[in-house]
């Protein structure tokens, strides 16, 4: 079954006179269970496409076909709280709400849950934290918590509403080598367990853990292939440790 | 809610407007309203059957009580039990052995002390033949007696009032403070008579005072009066009246009407400054809407809708302005407290004021925290992302 369901999207941008087709025509499906990565130089269109992906921006053309709902449509409300529901975000830049626990920033999107479903919002936060190997930090505020960390609390938000895919934009771009390795074990496992994930990188050494590829260029995808030689994180964050053992002792402290 | 505590001092500071806004109304209306009920208890405590004539208010046309119109009264009225025609000179220099003190000089006759109810401690009171003999005779407040004659009686001493020499005869019984605070012992009484003669250059009285002999009559004591009146002044049946005559109720409300006119106006500029708070509340909140632009993003990210949003940074500026409201309030009741405690000023909290204040705070806040709210609201979740 198709997650999502793109086509024929276009989005335009008008800076001052000029106007720039951000995206001339995608057509995207992605099933369940899929892990694809969206490649592309800067200026491909790479953040439209995950802007609309995400919901956070209207397309100019095409139908976007989210979990069986046609979306292209929806008033600004339906938008958020199909982002409540759907879409779980984990940003490049982490996005955590400063001077805010660890739990605090897991539960907001169970806070704008309007499902009217009770939910225990603080065990269901622990939960998605212990999960990502936070157990014991649930209280600890952004700044005291390293960037990996921090990652791992957003992915941990991501997860929370149990959405019906997660949109990691450049989620490794602020972390350091073992740190992106850590990340995209948790990305791996949790697709192993059949979250489907899209992740946006301008990096090869992270999209080859993926299990399938786009490129973008010009606002139009122009391939699409599976990843022949998937790697496995898990692994590879073992050989790297043994390899660096010493930095990767410091990097931890 | 946590980012109110997350800022103590920032938002303290933005209440701090709210408080000193609704402290201060609150703290006006209440010495208004003290004064004003001690107005009334005072003008109450002189007796419900007082009548008094004075000259017009406005400056139409100047006065015309004289001690002809004195005489009348006393002579054609059936319905008085005392009368007394009245000057006031007010800031007059006495000088007596070798102090000297300026008060109000009171030209008054005997009547005077059984319609203000006075008494004397010392001595004696002048008499109607000190008045038609216009002997230089004078009474004095207790205040003067102890300026002038700080460790002597004063009775049977020599004092001069402007150029003219007087004898006092007598000391009256003190009477505190009045209404407005200033020290009814601080005044010289002397025959009417001699001060009209003496002290004034027109020779025209200001007031005239009586009492009538029963509260039932008042209307029909009014009526003769301003009958009598009129005949003196002969004036036509058409012509408007010279002078006023007003009963114990009107000028009670002569009296608290201008007591309110000051307690509004004081009120007033006290909720000028309430409005000032709230200024400071928005400036506040739109400079928290930009710094958390980002955090607004991260919100709308994961799914708080437009109102959600608003409703956050509308509750913030409303919590703000109830707090300070509510800090107001208890500040402005201890300070009415301490007030009326330790500064001898009356003060009144009515219910009625710290409910309006309290209400206005949270208007302010509602209706300053809307515009920054609605700016918050209506940002796009991609460009509050991508907010630097």
């Amino acid at each position: 079954m198709a997650v999502i369901e793109l086509r024929g999207i276009r989005r335009q941008y008008v800076i001052g006179d000029i106007t720039v087709n951000a995206l001339r025509g995608i057509d995207l499906d992605v099933q369940k269970g899929e892990f694809l990565a969206v490649m592309g130089p800067s200026g491909s269109g790479k953040s439209t496409l995950m802007n609309t992906l995400g919901c956070l921006d209207k397309p100019g053309a095409g139908s976007y076909i989210l979990d069986g709902l046609e979306t292209s449509k929806a008033s600004p409300d339906e938008f958020a709280d199909i982002r409540n529901k759907k879409i779980g975000f984990v940003f490049q830049g982490f996005n955590l709400l400063s001077r805010t626990s660890a739990i605090e920033n897991v539960e907001l999107p169970l806070f704008y849950d309007r499902s009217g479903k009770k939910i225990n919002a603080r065990e269901r936060a622990a939960a998605a934290l212990r999960e990502v190997g936070l157990g014991d930090r649930l209280d600890h505020t952004p700044n005291q918590l390293s960037g990996g960390q921090q990652q791992r609390v957003a992915i941990a938000r991501a997860m929370v509403n149990d959405p019906a895919f997660i949109l990691a934009d450049e989620p490794t771009g602020n972390l350091d080598t073992e740190m992106s390795i850590e990340i995209m074990v948790l990305f791996q496992e949790l697709n192993d367990r059949g979250k489907t994930v899209i992740m946006v990188t301008h990096e090869p050494d992270v999209a080859v853990y993926c299990k399938r590829m786009i490129t973008l260029r010009d606002g139009a995808i122009v391939s699409d292939t599976p990843i022949t030689e998937r790697r496995n994180a898990s692994e590879d964050l073992v050989s790297w440790r043994e390899k660096n053992g010493h930095l990767a002792q410091r990097n931890r402290t | 809610m946590r980012s109110i505590l997350r800022n103590k001092m920032r938002s303290f500071l933005t209440s701090l407007g709210i408080i000193i806004g609704v402290c201060s109304v609150i703290v006006m209306v209440a010495v208004g309203q003290g004064s004003q009920e001690q107005i009334k208890k005072q003008i109450a405590s002189m007796g419900t059957n007082l009548l008094m004539v004075m000259p017009p208010r406005g400056p139409r046309e100047g006065n015309r009580l004289s001690m002809t119109d004195v005489e009348k009264l006393r002579a054609e009225s059936s319905y008085l039990s005392a009368i007394t025609g009245e000057v006031r000179l007010s800031g007059t220099y006495v000088v007596g052995g070798s102090n000297y003190w300026s008060t109000s000089v009171y030209g008054i006759e005997p009547d005077y002390l059984t319609i203000k109810s006075w008494a004397i401690k010392e001595g004696d009171f002048f008499t109607e033949k000190d008045i038609q003999a216009r002997n230089k005779v004078a009474v004095l407040g207790t205040t003067v007696a102890a300026k002038l004659f700080p460790d002597e009686d004063p009775v049977g001493k020599s004092i001069r009032i402007l150029t003219t020499p007087f004898t006092v005869i007598g000391v009256l019984k003190s009477k505190g403070s009045n209404a407005m605070g200033s020290d009814q012992d601080d005044v010289v009484m002397v025959p009417l008579e001699t001060a009209v003669n003496r002290l004034t250059k027109n020779r025209k009285i200001e007031s005239i005072e009586m009492s009538v002999v029963n509260e039932d009559l008042m209307d029909e004591a009014q009526t003769e009066v301003t009958a009598i009146l009129r005949e003196s002044h002969k004036l036509s049946d058409k012509a408007d009246a010279d002078f006023s005559v007003m009963n114990q109720s009107q000028i009670l409300e002569t009296a608290s009407k201008t007591s309110q006119t000051l307690t509004t106006l004081l009120a007033a500029i006290a909720g000028v400054s309430l409005l000032v708070g709230g200024i400071g509340i928005m400036n506040i909140m739109l400079v928290s809407v930009t710094e958390r632009t980002r955090e607004i993003g991260i919100r709308m990210a994961v799914g708080a809708r437009r109102r959600d949003i608003l409703l956050q940074f509308l509750s913030e500026s409303m919590i703000l302005s109830l707090l300070g409201g509510i800090a107001g309030i208890l500040i402005a009741l201890s300070a009415s407290y301490i007030l009326r405690r330790f500064m001898n000023t009356p003060t009144v909290v009515s219910p009625a004021v710290i409910a309006f204040s309290a209400g206005f705070a949270a208007v302010v806040g509602i209706f300053f925290g809307w515009y920054p709210a609605r700016k918050a609201a209506s940002l796009y979740p991609i460009d509050a992302l991508r907010y630097e």
